[in-house]
């Protein structure tokens, strides 16, 4: 659709102001926003690209965010392509979105798309050209969920649905360091860099080669003030030696439930930090944040009339309604995304418990012990309260008496991992907790300490039903 | 240890820990007298796996439930040779 009003994400990133003091680090180079004023990322083929939907598949995601912003208003379509997606995939992404275009920093061979129209590389080499931005279009982008099985579903939002929780960006005093353990290819990550662009800051991107002390060492040398990540993110990042090179004024948790205990942490590691917790999805977009340290959510954002965001409650899962939510899936027409009434089913189970709503899991992640229903989660909040315990992962087991049991995986923190020889009694400690806050069937059967949890590309701890 | 001891601390272990009361262990006690309830008995089945390496439950015809402590220990004494 075309647009009239300018509002591309390089007209406003422009109007942002400071372009020559901001900058993106990659892990590998940088690049100076103001520099994009007289060069392009695109090979100076950024003409082939007007009008058409545009597969943007680089491995790395300064090359993506250049693009992103390169061509906001250019393309009819952006296509994000996440660095997991499996490779059999893409030429189904592609037909799905109807992709005339491809913008990679591989070589075509290397690349494995379909040649379906121009294949423009992308770099952070700029090349110097005085490049034409009036973008007419209004661009849809394109996000992939990460199904577990199957195809990923393709997520429709425009550069408005996907800002509309930027609010008063320009008005920081001070500059602003943005970082993310997010990759910007996915819906977390990209609100990182929408903010970043949008309100004057500059951003330190993580890369997926790159191990969590490299990470944490570079953000400390860029000096980041705002970063974000999942609760796994954070437990991983609490774990490295290298905590304590970050010194952030703002620390932001969402993609999986923020419980008590990784809120303490933080808290206790970064006291001159505002940790908040924030309900985000691809399809909802941003719902709210909670800034008061407490797990949950006050129960009084719920059915608040007048706000931006419209939240209600049915059959347990948490519905929002917002100018932020996608508005409609690409390619699964028998899907839908946004109900009748305007509001989207997150999915997300809550549960009121005083004047706090908290969550409990996710619908499609119930265990099922001799008929009742387990949320996973609910579990690993009780062990991750264990000062010992690093981090956890409730599963189920199949039993041949209850149909199921659930069982739990244990990383244990630095300290209760050298105190070797105490495992029994560790064990014991975490159960003797479990059965003090937890009916019988919610009692892992069984506790096995493991070095490491499997992380899914998303950066929530990978599940195989979540 | 035996088969038959590691059964037999599991019965006790599981007991403590679920707060049950656990008859006088014979091998003639029937397992429904035990003191102990189906979410024990799918917690002891789990750790013997563990701790055994097999799940006799699993492999056996179901018409092989075992009715008394006796019959129970046979089942695991015969699946780990």
């Amino acid at each position: 659709m075309p647009q009239s009003d300018g509002s591309s994400l390089w007209a406003l990133t422009n109007a942002a102001g400071r372009l020559s003091d901001r900058v993106l680090w990659g892990a590998d180079a940088s690049v100076i926003l103001g520099d994009l004023a007289r060069g392009s990322s695109l090979d100076g083929r950024i003409g082939e690209l007007h009008g058409r939907s545009v597969l943007v598949a680089t491995k790395d995601q300064l090359t993506a965010a250049l693009a992103f912003i390169e061509l906001d208003g250019i393309a009819r379509r952006l296509v994000l392509c996440p660095p997991d997606l499996p490779q059999d995939h893409v030429p189904i992404v592609m037909a799905t979105a109807a992709v005339d275009a491809v913008v990679s920093d591989r070589v075509p061979a290397e690349a494995g798309t379909p040649s379906v129209g121009p294949f423009v590389a992308c770099g952070p080499r700029l090349t110097p050209v005085v490049p034409e931005r009036n973008g007419r279009y209004q661009t849809e982008w394109i996000l992939l969920t990460s199904g577990t099985t199957g195809l990923p579903k393709m997520v429709v939002h425009t550069l408005s649905s996907l800002t509309g929780a930027i609010q008063d960006a320009r008005t920081q005093a001070t500059p602003v360091v943005w970082s993310t353990f997010y990759d910007i290819r996915r819906y977390g990550g990209l609100q990182v860099l929408l903010r970043t662009l949008l309100g004057s800051g500059s951003m330190v991107l993580s890369s997926a080669t790159e191990s969590t002390d490299a990470f944490l060492t570079r953000a400390g040398t860029h000096a980041v003030t705002h970063i974000l990540g999942t609760p796994t993110h954070w437990w991983t990042a609490l774990s490295s030696s290298s905590a304590h090179r970050l010194a952030p004024k703002y620390v932001r948790l969402s993609g999986e439930i923020a419980n008590q205990a990784i809120l303490e942490r933080l808290r206790a590691q970064y006291p001159q930090a505002t940790i908040v917790h924030a309900f985000a999805s691809t399809e909802a977009g941003v719902g709210f944040e909670v800034g008061d340290g407490l797990a949950g959510f006050s129960a009084s954002l719920v059915g608040q009339r007048g706000a931006d965001v419209a939240m209600k409650v049915e059959d347990g899962s948490l519905r929002i309604r917002s100018a932020r939510t996608a508005a409609r899936y690409l390619g699964n027409e028998g899907e839908t995304l946004v109900n009748p009434d305007g509001f989207v089913d997150t999915r997300d189970l809550v549960e009121l418990r005083g004047d706090r709503y908290y969550f409990v899991g996710r619908g499609d992640g119930v265990i099922n012990v001799g008929g009742q229903k387990v949320h996973p989660e609910e579990i690993e909040a009780v062990i991750n309260s264990h000062p010992g315990v690093q981090m956890s992962l409730v599963r189920a087991r199949k039993n041949p008496i209850t149909g199921t049991l659930v069982i739990a995986d244990v990383v244990l923190n630095v300290e209760a991992d050298s105190a070797k020889g105490r495992g029994e009694e560790l064990k014991d400690e975490i159960l003797r907790l479990c059965r003090a806050a937890l009916p019988r069937h919610k009692v892992p059967a069984t506790i096995k300490f493991v070095p490491s949890l499997a992380v899914a590309a998303t950066g929530k701890t990978a599940r195989r039903n979540a | 240890m035996s088969v038959r001891s590691t059964v037999l601390s599991q019965f006790k272990q599981v007991a403590t820990e679920q707060n049950k009361t656990l008859a006088p262990l014979s091998d003639g006690l029937a397992l429904l007298d035990s003191g102990l309830d189906s979410l024990c008995f799918a917690i002891i089945v789990a750790r013997l796996e563990d701790t055994l390496g097999v799940d006799p439950f699993s492999a056996a015809e179901s018409a092989n439930h075992p009715a008394t402590l006796g019959d129970f220990i046979k089942l695991y004494e015969d699946a780990a040779k």
